[in-house]
């Protein structure tokens, strides 16, 4: 983790198209820098009274053991965050997440099972692709809300699996489980597949244009318009980058766990939890504001207060309470300091409120 | 211009995709043996009305189940949770501890996420307070997370337990993650197994196609030849519940019954009322109605009396508030069980193999049925509704109160 | 969302002069968007009657309409969080909650009036309502995750309270409002459903209910038009909150204690929303429309089960149809809204100065006035 913690700061891409609403547009991505300091420090103060508590009731909170277990469970949620971090800075939303990583250690481990590992990769990045397109042109083509299209790919996926598997199916050969159980030194393999991703994805949302279209779409789809932004296609392409994030957590998770399951997706939640880790993270749910770092120390709060929970033993249900508490309590946090500057300059002159 | 041939375009192609969705659900509706995927494997009028067999139906454990369902179990007959079934013993002297006193038992629970496990897991405590020389019991809670068990299973066997408790939450998924945790400390695993006989013991009632079979025997007995079955299922894609049904749809292949419907509840009581009410508007009458679970039958229940018709014959689940059903209202019913007494077992199996005694390798326990004629024995009052009658637990220290009963 | 950036210039400046804007344009608009759920609920109608002619029925349909009932409630509650620029995703866990808090207050008082836990749960309700609104308008939290965490607040509190299920049972007494019937023959969730859809369509005609879509349309200039928008907003979540509640009266009557009474409830409710012509992010579309949504949901529902398509399939089919009747009614508003528009209006400008972002859910911060 700390290959990610000590990447720049990002400082938000230099504006190169003088178009004035372009300019707009992309002001707002400065200000990100806040939150995504924000969300880590909130990260470093959970680990801190994680550790102060875990250590007052008699347990040991920095272990090695539970150091690895905290990045292990970072892998999944945080590959799914980072896939949904590119969908919503882009003003969207993928809801179907959670059923296409299902589907997706369904085909690979069947995959794996009769023809060989690479086809099994290739099989699940083709499937990725086919939602991703599919819910980019629902949602730019059909102009279906985000929210309605892919709850109802979620649904067509959901039927798709009761129809077609029964149970778990299929078997991943030792030789790919490595990828869930392996690590070098204290850091499990899967994790730098996280960073990989993470990486490259933080590189096409801040180094390259196509990621400048991204922020502006996300910020004010009618100004990036305007200034010659294929808004569009910029949408599919950032579904099409999610689901591909999506079908590598269906990998990973085939490989942890050694065949396909049809809840494998759905029974953690993915949907949800990984919007509200994007969220936690910094990223504006409405888009144009936050990106992958934030994301990140977003998955990395709630692996770090799960892991805690677990050293408490803490009773589910409450587990449940603390968690909701938390995410909003976070949110609250530093949302507060970026917005209330803005409230007064937008209504100067509105003397009569 | 160009925007509106488009968008005059795009109500097109979404407007033919809904009429096509609509005709396409009401073109199928008089011919459901013809309806797609489900009834494509099944031409002949044997199975007719059940669907295609599960892919994961195994003749030779159906036939074993089936067996030592007519078995006596051996062991304490007051105890069902110590009794076990054609048990072949193994030796556990390698793990025997040589103070036995403190004890730490670790336990990965799949998950709490329906009222069984609830049970079951009060059940499992009650049992630990019972043995003074268990000094610590850790549960880690997964949440239905395949991905978090495997985590906690490596957790909990690096963090020091004499012993490991498994209820996996997948069968498949998780045998990785046994497989290593058996190599450093003994595993008990119980209710789902693993792919793996790596665990000391495997503790597990008979199995899911006892509990079908029961159910639709009763109804094959009770309901008269060419009667109309109703069968409710929670959700597709469930192994436990998979085998429930593909040995109820053996049984009624064989029956002059006609199973009119086969639909999935999801666990919910009011979409199971809906779909009984449905079906009766649809059918006319209903002869009997099968259920893989009890979650839903008072819902079925009360369905029937809604539409001011009598209750046919019906299979339950060991869960309170049908029970009460039951007996107020005087069913026809049965009620196979899939005990939550099993939650005891476990901890009973932890401790004989750190004192180094012998237990099964596979710990079968009875699994039995709850009948017109002993539905008294298990019907106690002021228990919550959703608690499961079969859990073994009325002689333990804090009955009813720690299960929320009066 | 992107849809919502589609908001016409017309219903902008009718937010700018909200209170006083001509009613019979907004509703002519309102019924525009409605269009096309009317037609969904006509053609789902038709098709359950080819299915089933016993369907219309007075019994048979009367207990469709009781079936509907609590989803119809939802729908009107969530509607009114919608159309004003937010979201309510806690209403399936209050839903659960309310059930369960129900059968625990029965396991405690047993000879409860049921008007008095009916009255706790709809107080209770509202409260949980109060606290997200509150959240989402002083505190500035996207509602998104507002009721995101209050959903995994309430039913971890429901269950870590009652100890994972519930001790009481609910008495007759309690269930007749969801399950029994008034006169012999009229469900009484029936009336509940009507009373709620009057009473919303009543909000929506008054001052309260313009305010509200001025809020949605743009909190901004609803403010500058005098509008407290934080009131406005926290008592769309009450509402919301204390419909959520009757729907639990009313599934806790219809079908007892359930550890999952709720479930899914948030993503249907929201689903019959945008299925009415409601658009996301606030601004536009008619309460009777949504409710409309809803029953078009249920009638769906009914019709796949009806129908016997392979259980497992439904779900496949029920995506299917979502999408194409959103995609419909996006579509089929889009062009009115083009026959509409005078000639040579262009491109509508309606972003106004400094405002970067002006729809979707982060707008939740009002005025503090």
């Amino acid at each position: 983790m700390t290959t990610v913690e000590s990447a720049p700061a990002p400082s938000g891409p230099p504006p190169k198209q003088t178009s004035l609403s372009m300019k707009k547009a992309l002001r707002s991505v400065r200000r990100s820098v806040d939150p995504v300091v924000g969300v880590w420090l909130a990260a470093l103060a959970v680990t801190v009274l994680g550790w102060i508590v875990v250590t007052a009731q008699g347990g040991s909170f920095l272990t090695t053991a539970n150091a690895v277990a905290i990045l292990q469970n970072c892998v999944a949620l945080g590959l799914v965050a980072v896939g949904q971090s590119a969908v919503i800075l882009t003003g969207s939303l993928d809801l179907s997440v959670a059923y296409l990583i299902s589907l997706g250690t369904l085909v690979a481990a069947e995959t794996m099972a009769s023809g060989g590992v690479v086809t099994a990769v290739i099989a699940v990045l083709a499937l990725s692709v086919a939602v991703g397109l599919a819910n980019g042109l629902i949602v730019t083509g059909l102009k279906v809300n985000a929210f309605i299209a892919t709850l109802g790919m979620a649904f067509i996926l959901r039927g798709w699996i009761e129809d077609n598997y029964t149970g778990p199916a299929g078997e991943v050969p030792v030789s790919f489980q490595r990828l869930g159980y392996d690590r070098i030194g204290p850091v499990p393999v899967s994790v730098f597949l996280l960073i990989a991703v993470a990486a490259v994805m933080w590189l096409i949302t801040r180094r390259t244009r196509l990621g400048h279209h991204m922020y502006a779409t996300g910020g004010d789809e009618h100004a990036a318009r305007l200034s010659g932004v294929r808004t569009g296609r910029t949408v599919v392409i950032a579904h099409v980058l999610c689901s591909l994030c999506v079908g590598a957590a269906a990998l990973f998770l085939a490989a942890r766990l050694g065949a396909g399951a049809p809840w494998a997706g759905t029974e953690a939640r993915y949907d949800l939890e990984s919007i509200a880790a994007v969220v936690l993270g910094g990223t504006a749910l409405a888009g144009g504001r936050g990106g992958v770092a934030g994301t990140l120390g977003g998955v990395f709060v709630l692996a770090v207060l799960d892991s805690v929970f677990n050293q408490l033993s803490v009773d589910p249900f409450f587990k449940n309470v603390v968690r909701g508490v938390v995410i909003i309590a976070a949110v609250a946090i530093y949302a507060r300091p970026r917005r209330t500057p803005k409230a007064p300059k937008a209504l100067k002159g509105g003397g009569s409120a | 211009m160009t925007l509106i041939r488009n968008l005059r375009g795009r109500a097109l192609a979404a407007g033919a995709a809904l009429l096509a969705a609509v005709l396409v659900t009401s073109c199928t509706s008089d011919a459901p043996a013809e309806s797609p995927p489900a009834a494509s494997g099944s031409g002949s009028t044997a199975d007719a009305g059940t669907g295609k067999q599960s892919t994961f139906f195994e003749q030779a454990e159906y036939d074993r189940q089936l067996a030592l369902a007519g078995e006596t179990p051996e062991g304490p007959a007051d105890k069902p949770w110590e009794q076990m079934l054609n048990p072949q013993m193994t030796d556990t002297s390698q793990y025997k501890m040589a103070d036995p006193s403190g004890i730490e038992l670790c336990f990965s629970n799949a998950g709490v996420f329906n009222p069984w496990r609830q049970v079951g897991l009060k059940n499992m405590r009650a049992e630990v307070k019972l043995h003074k020389e268990i000094t610590k019991f850790t549960v880690l809670d997964a949440q239905g997370k395949d991905d978090k068990q495997i985590s906690d299973i490596q957790e909990l066997s690096a963090r020091g337990c004499d012993a490991l408790i498994v209820s996996p939450n997948t069968t498949a998924t998780l045998t990785p993650a046994v497989k290593q945790a058996c190599g450093k400390l003994p595993v008990i695993v119980f209710d789902r197994g693993v792919e793996t006989d790596c665990a000391v013991t495997f503790v597990n009632p008979i199995g899911g196609y006892a509990y079908g079979a029961v159910a639709a025997d009763f109804l094959v007995e009770k309901v008269k030849p060419k009667g109309k079955i109703l069968a409710l299922r929670i959700s597709p894609g469930v192994d436990v519940l998979e085998t429930r049904w593909s040995a109820a749809k053996v049984a009624f292949d064989k029956s002059e019954l006609d199973v009119v419907d086969v639909k999935f509840t999801d666990g919910d009581p009011a979409k199971a009322k809906s779909i009984v009410t449905d079906a009766l508007t649809r059918h006319g009458d209903i002869d009997g109605v099968w259920m893989d679970s009890g979650a839903t039958a008072v819902a079925a229940v009360e369905a029937f009396e809604d539409a001011g018709k009598d209750v046919p014959p019906i299979t339950g689940e060991d869960q309170q508030d049908f029970l009460q059903a039951w007996q107020d209202k005087d069913l026809t019913a049965i009620a196979p069980a899939y005990p939550t007494f099993q939650w005891r077992t476990p901890v009973i199996a932890a401790l004989d193999i750190l004192k180094g005694q012998k237990v099964p390798k596979e710990w079968k326990l009875p699994q039995p049925t709850i009948t017109q004629e002993n539905l008294a024995d298990y019907l106690k009052p002021g228990m919550p509704p959703l608690h499961y009658a079969m859990c073994g637990c009325e002689s333990m220290p804090g009955f009813p109160k720690d299960w929320g009963g009066k | 969302m992107s849809a919502p950036t589609e908001t016409p210039d017309t219903a902008k400046s009718a937010a700018g002069k909200a209170p006083t804007a001509a009613t019979g344009t907004r509703i002519v608009r309102a019924l525009g968007t409605g269009i096309p759920v009317y037609l969904l609920l006509a053609v789902l109608l038709l098709a359950l009657l080819i299915t089933d002619p016993g369907f219309y029925e007075p019994d048979s349909f009367l207990s469709f309409v009781k079936r509907a009932a609590p989803l119809v409630i939802l729908a009107a509650g969530q509607y009114l969080v919608i159309v004003c620029g937010e979201f309510d995703l806690s209403v399936g866990a209050i839903v659960t909650a309310g059930v369960v808090v129900a059968a625990e207050l029965y396991g405690s008082f047993p000879d409860a009036h049921w008007l008095v836990v009916t009255a706790i749960l709809l107080v209770a309700g509202g409260l949980a309502g109060l606290i997200s609104g509150l959240i989402t308008t002083v505190l500035r939290v996207p509602s998104f995750i507002t009721t995101l965490g209050m959903m995994l607040i309430l039913e971890g509190a429901a269950f870590f309270w009652t100890g994972g299920s519930p001790q009481g049972v609910l008495p007759t007494a309690f269930r007749q409002l969801g399950r029994g019937t008034a006169f012999g023959w009229l469900p009484w969730a029936v009336v509940a459903c009507l009373v709620a859809g009057t009473a919303a369509v009543l909000v929506m005609r008054s001052d309260f209910g313009r305010t509200l879509v001025a809020t949605g349309d743009s909190d901004r200039a609803a403010a500058l038009a005098g509008v407290r928008v934080i009131r406005v907003r926290t008592v769309a979540f009450i509402l919301s909150g204390a419909a959520a509640a009757l729907a639990a009266v009313l599934v806790g009557g219809f079908s007892g204690v359930s550890a999952q009474a709720g479930r899914g409830y948030e993503f249907e409710a929201i689903t019959a929303v945008v299925l009415g012509g409601v658009v996301l992010g606030g601004g536009r579309g008619s309460v009777v429309a949504a409710m409309a949504g809803a029953f078009s949901l249920q009638a769906l529902f009914t019709l796949l089960n009806l129908q016997g398509v392979s259980g497992a399939l439904e779900s496949t089919v029920q995506g299917v149809i979502v999408i194409a009747a959103v995609g419909l009614g996006a579509a089929d508003w889009s062009r009115l809204r083009h026959r509409r528009t005078p000639p040579g209006s262009g491109p509508p400008d309606r972003t106004p100065p400094g405002t970067t972002h002006p729809t979707g859910t982060h707008n939740s911060g009002g005025t503090p006035s």
